[in-house]
């Protein structure tokens, strides 16, 4: 931005900030040594004095704030969030990675275990299974509840490498759903007693889980049937019962429903004069991930534009050296978020986020219980 | 849990518990964004509490109320995210049908 003289300035229409002023709010400029007017400004008074209100008004926010979609697959994606301010970004990114609730192996019985992998490590590569199931249709487990078929998930795992065989590689596809509970009975003192009854187990299922109708025509199964739990050599065997209880990303990071979730504001890369010539082709080459291009406008003269400025990676490349800072300015806009979220399987991603935001809003509604 | 003054209602700290930069720094927002704040702020008094302070110093209006109208204000900005998101993945599934396929199955 050029210094300019404040009696020089140009008249600004009533309610409407200056041109530099509403650039450094609205903008992070990113000069050669380091980003300048990073913060944002939240105080409605801030303007005062020039007559602006900075404050929010609801209906204001709800005519500029915009969703665009830029890619949606089965487990990731990515959507632009405009007019939004990072706060409240932020909160959904955190809730994103430790408040939404998931199921994973948390109990691990195990009966045998002759590999080398130790029983401890083996539970521990089990526990980061994501498994593909909708937490929403299970409860949390206190620490008194008994394991029922409302809070626990049971898989079984039980391979075997023969003696004489090659080695085996056991895979998450091994590990098998018992719709009935923990099959491992509970020792007691007196087992010959009621021996008619069903023997007590691990769990204490009421009804199968296949029997619900959400699981009948889908059965629970792990999101990836190719992860390696364990290599076997001959004679070596696994056999063990794992347990999966609802759990959020906060106390344990196997909980987190996304692999990641981010956000990057959007560069805006902008040409501050006509750069033509052997000029545009040196600015071509200098940028690693191809923001610019070449254009002709004729009598054999071309000049550069910018082409894609949502690959700048802000490496700053483009501003390097002397003069090259008047000619490109880097910026980022400021409300503008470029969101990505990758699901580890459990949920969708647009589901994830939707629940992300319900958790916010259920947040405010405890703090407006207990005000009023 | 409100802490004021008994004679001045217009400004309070309020401690919430389980709670933690993540509605803090939201509701700060939109406290901000209230004309009828004068100051302000919150802290975590200490990182391994689940707890966060709020302070609130309003220009006369009860520091409890602001910040009811701050969470509803937070509230109904979350539900107009909500709708407008949900919105455009329809509208993303709609114009792009050979993904969305891929999404179903």
């Amino acid at each position: 931005m050029p210094e300019v003289s404040p009696m020089d300035m140009p008249d600004v229409p009533m309610g409407k900030l200056p041109e530099h002023l509403e650039l450094q709010r609205t903008r992070v400029l990113c000069a050669s040594d380091a980003p300048t007017h990073t913060e944002n400004i939240q105080y409605s008074g801030a303007y005062a004095m020039m007559g602006i209100d900075n404050g929010l008004r609801l209906d204001q926010f709800c005519k500029n704030f915009r969703v665009e979609v830029i890619r949606l697959t089965e487990d990731d994606m990515e959507f632009d969030m405009i007019g939004i301010d990072p706060s409240l970004a932020n909160a959904f990114r955190r809730i994103l990675i430790a408040e939404l609730p998931t199921m994973a192996i948390e109990k691990v019985l195990i009966a045998n275990n002759t590999s080398v992998v130790q029983d401890e490590v083996l539970a521990h590569r089990l526990g980061l299974i994501p498994i593909k199931v909708d937490p929403r249709l299970f409860a949390y487990m206190s620490e008194n509840d008994t394991p029922n078929e409302k809070n626990t998930i049971v898989f079984k795992l039980h391979v075997r490498c023969e003696r004489g065989s090659p080695r085996i590689t056991v895979k998450s596809d091994e590990l098998k759903w018992l719709p009935n509970g923990s099959e491992f009975s509970l020792a007691t003192e007196n087992s010959t007693a009621n021996s008619t009854s069903k023997p007590k187990t691990y769990t204490s299922f009421s009804c199968s889980q296949d029997s619900l109708p959400i699981f009948t025509d889908n059965p629970i199964q792990l999101a990836h049937p190719d992860i390696i739990i364990a290599k076997l050599g001959p004679g070596q065997e696994i056999e063990l019962e794992a347990h999966a209880v609802k759990g959020m990303g906060k106390t344990h990071a196997k909980w987190s429903p996304v692999a990641t979730a981010w956000y990057r504001m959007l560069p805006e890369v902008v040409l501050l004069k006509e750069i033509e010539d052997e000029k545009a082709e040196e600015l071509v080459k200098k940028c690693p991930v191809n923001v610019f291009d070449i254009e002709d406008i004729g009598d054999d003269k071309k000049k550069a534009i910018v082409a894609r400025p949502r690959a700048c990676t802000l490496c700053r490349e483009c501003i390097r050296g002397k003069e090259w800072g008047d000619l490109v300015a880097l910026r980022r806009v400021k409300n503008h978020f470029i969101f990505t979220i990758e699901s580890t399987g459990a949920l969708p991603p647009e589901v994830l986020f939707t629940e992300a935001v319900k958790i916010l809003e259920d947040k405010c509604q405890r703090v407006i219980a207990e005000l009023s | 849990m409100e802490h004021r003054s008994f004679n001045d209602p217009s400004a309070a700290t309020f401690s919430l518990t389980d709670e933690d930069h993540t509605l803090a720094n939201s509701v700060r927002f939109t406290l901000n964004q209230d004309p009828r704040v004068a100051f302000c702020g919150y802290s975590i008094p200490h990182p391994s509490e689940a707890r966060v302070n709020i302070r609130v110093q309003t220009t006369g209006d009860p520091a409890s109320e602001v910040l009811i109208d701050a969470c509803r204000d937070l509230m109904q900005m979350c539900q107009h995210v909500r709708s407008t998101f949900d919105k455009a993945v329809v509208d993303f599934k709609m114009s792009h049908p050979a993904e969305a396929m891929n999404i179903e199955q």
